[in-house]
């Protein structure tokens, strides 16, 4: 095995992680405050892609400056699903929300397909071709400033949970939703706000990677099922959980790639979900059992 | 005689009447509506009335359609008896899944990931084993022999999907009349309370995850010599699994009927706008449609379309 | 004779917090046991253990002499202990009579059997009027009875209630006392979790008191009543000083 593939593999997985992380923060905020499974993640983030691509092409912004446009869009969407759908059913059994969820994803998806078609795109930034050297490595730029941002990104809403008012008031809600019910936070605007935060995850998370990865609007599904891996493994509910569990599924994902074949990278998240699924449902860095 | 079964034997008559009236158009649509009403009457008994939500029933069907095929290029087997040799693999895939999710106590979500896992890795693996086709599938030759499991004749496969349909059906209503079924309702409702009157959960849990991905397994063969192509994508693929299970929730999930009237809204629906609308890029509409009513359905009839018009049909009675 | 139920020396403990310590008494048949104690005393912790829905650390559960000890709840259920949720679990889709029959056909596979055997119960138990309404539509007081007709349709030797008289009013209750009372005569032994006091006294033979998972009295109703620690454990030591 030639070690600089390896050591190739293991670094764009690393890299391509802060894209992965970003996405299962999201997931998991939605869910650690409303005990709701966003099945719409993945198609959220695809219609991030395609609105960095309609300011791309329309307007001719790249998507590493357009980003904050796409989240706040997909801020937007998620306040309005949750105001609009997800509200009525919060304590409805899992299985109605999980339906319902699956519903919104299907019109999600399509809607998407109606208004862009189904062949693949990929979205132009001058950053594309740009290319360093670490050693016997070669960076991406592209990816490296993905990286960065992600990072950037999960580390500033980790502030605003840690120090403003309402972020706070958001994290009391994720502890204990009775509680905070208790005393006097405004629940339903605390839902629609973390629903919000994590589409706008996603949002941008789809912008970041449109220069990247070629996407389409059947896309959406395995994007979430990859996000449901992540937190799964990471832990539902735990910010740290889904950060790391990002990294680790990408870098898995990319060394299976380089071990087995790039068709069959997510046969080791999958694997490594059932595994974590009957052995330790409450994730790595889960606090409770299911 | 009582009513509801003449209205069923009237219903049935009507059908097995219908293909000498309809147009060749119209017979491929009834097939549809008659195949996914099997499916979903098949997902019903694990997923309906027995409450365990498997969003993987695609791989039940992929393997099914696979077993039948292959073993028909191959060794010659006919579909026929391919058909029972794929439900069997089928059933054996679903007690694996069974058992590790009910063993394991995987509820709800947890559940569906794990169905969801092993549809996807079933898919994954046949996108990349070139002895069944890779990426490009299967394909079957056309011969039009009824011993190869093909007609000349459109109108034997609406017969075979609408035996499959009945035969499914007939089966649910006995499984419904039975100690099986009224402990897969019981469990539906509560678990912990079927185990303290003495209910082996497990134990029916696992049958109905055996009996449903035997029935879907079968059902793959159906797919297969229909269609005349398999692609790891369609065949084991999420989307699959959503066609299954949406049908059974908008028609009523847990009822004998639920299956066949969501396939009889769902079916005609997907066939209209897949003519009418596939040209340019209208093609996802019926989904659209699809996602819009299974929202109504959670919101407004959280119990299906066929118990809220039960409802409605007692009152107007009354 | 063999004693119905044998506990001998169970224990449980969750985390840092010791539910139930060495728990030992007897029940013969047709007894009806009354376990008392304040809240979080281990009381639905024991009920846990003895109907299968938890695994002892250590010590071990003899029905008529057969351990019970690692069997599934609905194999001890077949044996012949039957258990009542105290937070009720009705199949709330489900009318009354498809509740009870989930309940007899653990013993009359035959669907007409079963049926016929269920409306009796439910006919017995009070709920007759309600034959066919969906259980989620009942009162909390007939959800009580209803939780209790199915224990009984399992056709149990031994039926643990935990709690059946909670939430109930003062006639509600005095009918649910006639009611228990009455399936007691017909033979089946009872273990009886209650804090409705007066209740308890009067139906109990022998009552077993628990405290921070610990047996710390066992005798008949007048005698457990009395005794200073039962006192103490139910209201405090304070209590039992200033009274001296």
């Amino acid at each position: 095995m030639d070690l600089t593939l390896v050591g190739q593999g293991l670094l764009s997985g690393l890299l391509f992680g802060g894209v992965y992380s970003l996405m299962a923060v999201g997931l998991t905020l939605i869910f650690g405050v409303m005990r709701v499974v966003n099945f719409a993640h993945g198609d959220m983030m695809v219609w991030g892609m395609y609105l960095a691509w309609l300011l791309a092409t329309r307007a001719g912004l790249d998507p590493y400056l357009g980003f904050p446009l796409c989240a706040l869009a997909l801020f937007a969407l998620g306040w309005a699903v949750q105001r609009g759908l997800v509200h009525r059913i919060v304590d409805a059994p899992h299985e109605m929300q999980i339906l319902l969820m699956l519903g919104v994803a299907l019109v999600l998806e399509n809607a998407a397909l109606v208004a862009f078609g189904p062949d693949p795109q990929r979205v132009r930034s001058e950053l594309r071709s740009a290319t360093v050297w670490l050693g016997p490595l070669f960076v991406d730029v592209a990816r490296l400033v993905t990286f960065g941002v992600a990072l950037g990104l999960t580390l500033a809403l980790w502030l605003f949970l840690a120090r403003t008012d309402l972020g706070r008031r958001i994290r009391a809600a994720s502890d204990n939703p009775y509680g905070a019910l208790v005393i006097g936070t405004d629940v339903a605007r605390v839902y629609a706000v973390a629903f919000g935060i994590g589409a706008a995850c996603v949002g941008a998370a789809g912008a970041l990677v449109s220069p990247i990865l070629p996407f389409q609007p059947a896309g959406g599904l395995s994007l979430s099922v990859a996000s449901f891996n992540i937190v799964i493994i990471g832990g539902m509910g735990s910010l740290v959980g889904a950060f790391v569990g990002g990294l680790l599924v990408s870098v898995a994902e990319s060394l299976g790639a380089v071990f087995l074949a790039p068709s069959m990278k997510e046969l080791v998240s999958f694997s490594l979900l059932i595994v974590i699924l009957l052995f330790r449902p409450a994730g790595l860095f889960g606090k409770r059992a299911t | 005689m009582t009513v509801p079964r003449l209205a069923a034997l009237a219903a049935v008559l009507v059908l097995a009447a219908l293909p000498s009236v309809l147009s060749s158009y119209a017979v491929t649509v009834f097939i549809f509506i008659f195949f996914y009403a099997y499916l979903g009457q098949a997902w019903n008994i694990v997923g309906g009335y027995a409450g365990q939500l498997s969003a993987g029933h695609a791989a039940f069907v992929g393997l099914g359609a696979y077993a039948s095929a292959v073993l028909s290029a191959r060794l010659g087997l006919t579909p026929w008896i391919g058909m029972l040799v794929g439900g069997a693999l089928a059933a054996a895939l679903g007690a694996l899944i069974g058992f590790l999710g009910f063993r394991f106590g995987l509820r709800g979500f947890y559940f569906v990931l794990l169905t969801v896992a092993f549809a996807e890795i079933c898919r994954i693996v046949a996108l990349n084993t070139d002895a069944v086709g890779g990426a490009l599938g299967l394909y079957i030759t056309f011969t039009g022999d009824p011993r190869h499991f093909q007609f000349q004749d459109n109108r034997m496969y609406y017969y075979v999907a609408l035996a499959l349909m009945l035969a499914a059906t007939g089966l649910v209503a006995a499984i419904e009349r039975r100690r099986f079924g009224e402990y897969l309702k019981a469990i539906r409702e509560d678990e912990n309370a079927c185990e303290a009157l003495g209910v082996n959960t497990f134990k029916y849990k696992m049958l109905a995850m055996v009996v449903s991905s035997f029935l879907t397994g079968v059902g793959g063969t159906f797919y297969a010599y229909y269609l005349f192509s398999l692609q790891p994508n369609a065949v084991f693929g999420i989307p699959l699994s959503v066609e299954i299970i949406i049908r059974p929730i908008v028609g009523g999930a847990g009822t004998v009927l639920g299956p066949i009237l969501g396939s009889f809204i769902l079916s005609p629906l997907g066939e209209v706008s897949r003519v009418y609308l596939s040209q340019g890029s209208w093609s996802g509409l019926h989904l659209v449609v699809y996602g819009v009513l299974l929202v109504l359905v959670v919101l407004f009839l959280p119990d299906g379309a066929y118990p809220a018009a039960r409802r409605l049909l007692a009152r107007r009675a009354r | 004779m063999t004693p119905i139920l044998e506990v001998a020396g169970i224990s449980k403990r969750f985390g840092g917090l010791q539910a139930v310590a060495r728990l030992s008494f007897q029940m013969a048949e047709g007894e009806m046991l009354g376990l008392i104690g304040p809240n979080g005393a281990g009381k639905t912790t024991a009920f846990n253990l003895l109907s299968g829905f938890l695994v002892p650390d250590q010590g071990d559960v003899r029905f008529r002499g057969a351990s019970l000890v690692g069997l599934p709840p609905h194999a001890i259920c077949q044996r012949g202990v039957a258990r009542t949720f105290q937070i009720v679990r009705p199949f709330p889709h489900l009318s009354v009579l498809a509740n009870v029959r989930v309940g007899a056909l653990a013993r009359h596979a035959d669907a007409r059997e079963a049926t016929a055997r269920a409306t009796r119960i439910v006919e017995a138990i009070g709920l007759a009027d309600r034959l066919n309404d969906p259980a989620g539509s009942l009162t909390l007081s007939d959800r009580k009875r209803l939780e209790l007709a199915r224990a009984l349709a399992t056709e149990p030797a031994l039926l643990l209630l935990d709690e059946v008289m909670a939430g109930l009013s003062g006639r509600e209750t005095e009918a649910m006392v006639a009611l228990v009372s009455g399936i007691n005569r017909g033979g089946v032994s009872i273990l009886l979790i209650e804090h409705n006091m007066r209740a308890v006294m009067a139906l109990s033979h022998r009552i077993v008191v628990l405290s921070f998972g610990e047996k710390i009295a066992e005798g008949p109703p007048a005698k457990v009543a009395a005794d200073p620690r039962v006192i103490e454990a139910y209201l405090g030591e304070e209590y039992v000083h200033a009274a001296r």
